[in-house]
């Protein structure tokens, strides 16, 4: 479904990814972990098209398309999902009319009618449930004045409006309380399936409790530099990343020593 | 004939009229355009918009239209039906294109005001606004201004319909130059609602120098909506002032969306204690249209509350102005006066100038101001786009969201479906 190669990526002039290889399959779920500044949150906004970064080397494949080649709005309405680590606030649009034409938007790329909106209205109610938000906040503006908890809830109520093929969750458990994380994991947890994947970016383990994942990728200085199971996780949780940042340094040290 | 030559000329055509109030008036203000003339660049308060552009061209002065309901239909504002309808022609109130459905309200020629149980509201209130708005363009309105309108209605009485007031300029037979003028009175616990609407018919160049006059007596509740959406060879001054004279409730919201140069005066004299004015404005231009808006909002009586929020998008090549002035005068002690504009430049071409400015001579007030001036934000384009939705729209979705905090205060629904609708065409 994804496949990253050798993925270079700057922004003003300083790099932060340098050569990313990851491969995600339909099903999967991976997970990627790193200590702050190691690129975590760069790659998941090149992946989804932020202006700022410029990819340098390499490419990305989406299901058989060059990924870097389209806009953002074209990367949406291939089915890829950025949920924000920071919500946007916009004042004076509702949440609703918001998702409306997201929605729209997303199904008129693939070539369909829009919803009308008996069936809007059910798939919404549906999925707020699920999130377990209250109706009000369809008819307020955009995120303005949500508690983290419901920021964070209201972008994978997009998610799930939206059934992409592959999501990026990036730090979605970051601030969230013990019933926000169960609520947020639990649309997660509903919305995967063997046909789509998720791509979990964050800096601590207790996410994965709730969403387990197949692969742990460990990303230090712009490169990944471990992949394992859930166990390297919990590994990480024990030990900290500074084990991580010792392993790697001396050998980023040779390599960058002079001969 | 330079236009100076014909406006001396037809001041003096005029002169024959005798009126014990009008008259002095009149001449009086003459004297004045005649001292001042029209303002220049070099006048601060028309530092932005040359006004003088427009007296330039040459146009005939007042003329006579024979305008019919045919005409305007496809122009009426969406509530038509059940509103009460005032229609000015080229600067003169036409009784015939006129319709009153209530029967608390009063609507009668100015002139004819000034002679019968209306005279001294007339004499002691028409006029005031060359005080705060003293320059040769105002001074002209009252100089050459004939068929005036008095507006107003009976104590206490909510005026159930809208008023709707279309200027209408009918450029088919050339340039017009039009001077339309109103007082309106609205008396003690009366409730009323009052709209303005600027119509050009024909191809002529219009230019409407329009002075409309408030006075808000104690307890009375004023709500009032502007809407400019005329053609590009439409241009405006439009002078407003209101005067809270008893302690009351002023709402005005002054919306522009097309035309050519447009300069809206708006005063109100907070001139009674615990007087309330809330004034919003909304401006969505683009092409070569200038729109001007000048506000002042005047605390001359202790505890008033004013907020004003003013709000632009600028594409195209248009030129936009925000002009706020706050006067706190030293008797104008618990003063509450607020002021935000904000304006988005979309295009490269396109350009803003804001300008608060306070005045204080009260020491125990609360008074804020605050302007901006910036494009769309990054941050939220790419959160709208992330989620699927094309450059195009979510800009749209972004301008009406921007929007929205000034339209919501357009209380009519149709007013304000009619206003969100052309928002929505012009996003197209």
């Amino acid at each position: 479904m994804l496949k990253i190669e050798n993925l270079h990526a700057e922004i003003e002039g300083k790099k932060i990814l340098k050569g990313i290889n990851l491969e995600i399959k339909p099903g999967e779920v991976h997970a990627i972990m790193g200590p702050n500044g190691s690129g975590k949150s760069t790659l998941a906004s090149v992946l989804a098209g932020r202006e700022e970064y410029e990819v340098t080397e390499g490419r990305v494949l989406f299901n058989g398309k060059d990924l870097l080649e389209l806009a953002p709005e074209e990367r949406a309405g291939e089915g890829l999902f950025l949920a924000f680590q920071y919500p946007i606030e916009i004042a004076g649009l509702s949440t609703i009319n918001f998702i409306k034409a997201s929605l729209n938007a997303v199904r008129k790329y693939k070539g369909l009618e829009p919803l009308d909106a008996a069936q809007f209205l059910k798939l919404v109610k549906e999925k707020m449930e699920m999130m377990e938000m209250d109706k009000a906040l369809l008819h307020r503006s955009l995120n303005e004045g949500f508690s983290g908890g419901e920021k964070k809830r209201n972008e994978v109520f997009q998610m799930a409006m939206l059934d992409p093929k592959l999501a990026i969750l990036d730090e979605t458990d970051s601030g969230l309380d013990i019933d926000a994380i169960r609520i947020v994991s639990n649309g997660v947890n509903k919305f995967r399936n063997k046909d789509n994947a998720v791509l979990m970016v964050t800096h601590y383990q207790r996410l994965l409790n709730y969403i387990v994942p197949d692969y742990v990728h460990v990303l230090y200085n712009g490169r990944i530099v471990k992949t394992g199971g859930k166990e390297l996780a919990l590994e990480l949780e024990e030990k900290g990343y500074d084990f991580i940042k010792n392993e790697f340094k001396l050998a980023e040290e040779k390599v960058d020593q002079p001969a | 004939m330079t236009n100076t030559e014909i406006l001396e000329q037809s001041f003096t055509s005029f002169k024959a009229e005798e009126h014990p109030v009008l008259k002095p008036l009149k001449e009086e203000a003459f004297r004045a355009y005649q001292k001042m003339g029209i303002p220049g660049v070099k006048h601060e308060e028309w530092k932005y918009t040359r006004i003088k552009s427009l007296f330039n061209k040459p146009f005939a002065i007042q003329q006579p239209a024979a305008v019919t309901e045919n005409d305007l239909k496809d122009k009426f504002l969406p509530g038509h039906e059940e509103a009460n309808v005032i229609c000015i022609v080229n600067g003169r109130f036409s009784k015939e294109l006129s319709r009153i459905f209530s029967d608390e309200i009063i609507i009668q020629p100015l002139e004819e005001a000034a002679t019968n149980e209306n005279s001294e509201i007339v004499a002691k209130y028409l006029g005031e606004s060359s005080k705060q708005l003293y320059d040769g363009v105002h001074a002209l309105n009252t100089a050459f201004f004939e068929n005036g309108v008095f507006i107003s209605c009976k104590p206490g009485k909510v005026v159930e319909h809208p008023v709707y007031v279309y200027i209408i300029s009918d450029s088919r037979a050339g340039n017009v130059f039009a001077q339309p003028r109103s007082l309106v009175y609205v008396p003690r616990a009366a409730q009323m609602q009052l709209a303005e609407i600027y119509i050009t018919i024909g191809s002529g160049e219009s230019f409407t120098n329009g002075v409309i006059e408030i006075v808000a007596e104690q307890d009375c509740i004023l709500d009032y909506y502007k809407i400019q959406n005329d053609s590009r060879n439409g241009s405006q001054v439009s002078n407003m002032q209101v005067h809270q004279v008893g302690k009351c409730h002023v709402h005005t919201v002054v919306i522009t969306l097309d035309g050519g140069m447009i300069r809206n005066n708006l005063n109100v004299i907070m001139d009674a204690p615990n007087n309330e004015a809330h004034l919003y404005g909304l401006y969505f231009v683009g092409g070569e249209t200038h729109v001007d808006n000048h506000t002042l909002v005047d605390n001359v009586e202790p505890g008033c509350f004013s907020n004003q929020l003013y709000k632009g998008i600028a594409d195209g090549n248009a030129t936009a102005v925000f002009n706020g002035k706050i006067y706190v005068k030293q008797k104008a002690q618990k003063t509450n006066a607020y002021q935000s504009n904000k304006n988005i430049v979309i295009s490269p071409t396109a350009s803003v100038n804001a300008k608060p400015q306070l005045e204080i001579f009260a020491d125990d007030v609360k008074c804020s101001h605050g302007c901006t001036v910036g494009q769309l934000d990054a941050e939220s384009m790419f959160y709208l786009k992330a989620r699927g939705i094309p450059d195009k729209e979510a800009k749209a979705l972004l301008i009406k969201a921007f929007a929205m905090d000034v339209l919501e205060h357009v209380k009519p629904e149709p007013l304000r479906e009619y206003v969100f609708e052309i928002i929505n065409e012009k996003l197209k």
